[in-house]
């Protein structure tokens, strides 16, 4: 069961049944899920939640969608990696890695799908669509393809030939749109009104984001119940973002916590797409769209919808934010490879890039535990490294042409 | 010499049930306002009590976000879409 209550506008406070609806009829406001924390409160606790799935339905009391009914390919509960060598390179002290470039279609976006798709066989819809920036669209597809569900994904038109690829196997359809994401996104805000299909990021948006809530869930419990003292994540709309923020929160209302968290919350951008981060920087109160030019696809939205949502999150828990360049996130993606053995997407090249430029300016500190978010994987960006990562040398197959390329010390 | 405002779901129920609505150019700030007097309550919907589009409303001129145009002065020509659309997230 959910103990999910109703629906209210974020932004003015009208509250709605529970139903597949988006914004508020009356301001456009974004609309979020209400739960009873009481009702929670009483049914939950570390133990029960330590006996459940190694999936992010271990938190289905948390959640909006009923876990007994759940779309499950095995989402989630990704490994927390105590990160020495990277802290080390950047002169900090207790840093992790929660990486969840480890989950079914190796981004983050398999948690909010999971969600979106269960509350959407419960809403009785038959297909599944998406505007999506290539991670969403993998995720989608193959979630349709476990539940039955059919499929239309909707993306730009240039976007890596891999993300098409990932995303078509999975046999449903894929719409590749002459245009950047915020043209897609607003084709598909359209076609919503015309098609009755689950857009998991349109109409079933209020409860799709809740998914990302479990990112905090997870970090909190990997580190024994408690909670880092400052965490960087990667922005696009800013939902990841505020969604961490509230779980961490959550989970002290109902009971999980000892303590009242405080948790500093940093955002990243990649300087060819930061409204949000430019607005921070600028000090702000409006956020302006751009046209976005940056290798860090996954996060090139230019209307960012929870961009205030993140800012004031950011603002009220004394994090910072920074726009990194394309160099910066190849750089970034190289040296969390290197020193960790974590291959990361742009997207994670831009949240690494962020956390050397706030390591640099002491905003994250050497005294701080802190947990940088790696939210998609390597593989699904190669075209970013290809210049800079190849053979170290190429030789013919014998011993001389080895020992004279290579130096070794250990003999 | 119409121009045409494309009406999304929610606000519908105020324009009669239809998608489309034909109006006479001009400027974002006078069609809306023209929308407004042949179907009142669109005003309150798309302004905030001080006259501003609201912040989770996006107004696009022949399909461009009118932030990256003159805002609620871009003149919409014959023949134009205007679209009202609400702020959506991403992936």
């Amino acid at each position: 069961m959910t103990y999910a209550s109703g629906l209210r506008c974020r932004e003015c406070g009208h509250d709605y049944e529970i139903a597949p609806i988006y914004t508020c009829e009356w301001c456009f406001g974004p609309i979020e899920v209400v739960y009873d924390y009481d009702a929670i409160r009483a049914a939950v606790s570390r133990e029960k939640i330590a006996a459940g799935p190694d999936s992010i339905w271990r938190y289905a009391d948390l959640l909006p969608a009923d876990g007994d009914v759940a779309v499950d390919l095995g989402a989630g509960f990704t490994p927390l990696v105590r990160a020495d060598r990277l802290a080390a390179a950047l002169g900090l002290g207790e840093v992790w890695i929660k990486n969840d470039t480890l989950n079914p279609t190796n981004s983050f976006k398999d948690r909010v799908v999971a969600v979106a798709l269960s509350k959407a066989l419960e809403f009785g819809f038959k297909t599944a669509a998406c505007a999506s920036t290539g991670n969403l669209a993998n995720s989608v597809a193959a979630h349709a393809a476990h539940a039955g569900l059919k499929s239309y994904v909707f993306v730009p038109a240039d976007l890596e030939a891999g993300k098409i690829v990932t995303t078509a196997v999975y046999g449903g359809n894929v719409v590749a749109v002459d245009g950047n994401y915020d043209d897609v996104n607003r084709l598909c805000a359209e076609l919503a009104g015309a098609y009755p299909w689950a857009f998991v990021n349109v109409n079933v948006r209020p409860f799709y984001a809740e998914g990302s809530k479990t990112l905090a869930y997870e970090v909190a419990e990997q580190l024994g119940w408690e909670t880092p003292d400052h965490v960087v994540v990667p922005m696009a709309s800013g939902s990841l973002l505020t969604k961490i923020d509230k779980g961490f929160r959550e989970l002290h209302k109902v009971g999980l916590l000892d303590r009242e968290p405080e948790v500093r919350v940093s955002g990243a951008q990649a300087l060819g797409c930061s409204p949000i981060a430019k607005a921070w920087l600028d000090g702000a109160d409006t956020i302006k769209p751009v046209k976005p030019s940056t290798i860090a696809k996954s996060l090139a939205i230019g209307n960012p919808a929870d961009g205030y949502f993140a800012l004031d999150v950011v603002r009220s828990t004394g994090g910072a934010m920074a726009a990194v360049t394309d160099d910066e996130i190849v750089a970034a993606i190289q040296l969390l490879a290197r020193t960790e053995g974590i291959f990361a997407e742009t997207a994670g090249g831009v949240t690494v890039a962020t956390l050397k430029r706030l390591a640099e300016a002491g905003v994250v500190r050497p005294d701080e535990r802190t947990v940088v978010y790696i939210t998609g994987h390597g593989l699904k960006t190669l075209d970013a490294v290809v210049p800079v990562a190849g053979p170290t040398a190429t030789i013919p197959p014998t011993i001389e042409a080895f020992t004279a390329a290579f130096d070794v010390e250990e003999q | 010499m119409t121009v045409t405002v494309r009406i999304p779901t929610q606000l519908r129920s105020l324009s009669g049930g239809a998608a489309e609505v034909a109006l006479e150019p001009g400027t974002v700030s006078e069609v809306l306002a023209a929308l407004e007097a042949a179907h009142p309550g669109f005003g309150e919907r798309i302004f905030d009590p001080a006259g501003a589009i609201r912040r989770f409303v996006n107004v696009f001129v022949a399909e461009e976000d009118i932030r990256f145009l003159d805002g609620a002065d871009t003149v919409i020509a014959d023949g134009q879409v205007v679209s009202i659309i609400p702020a959506v997230a991403g992936g």
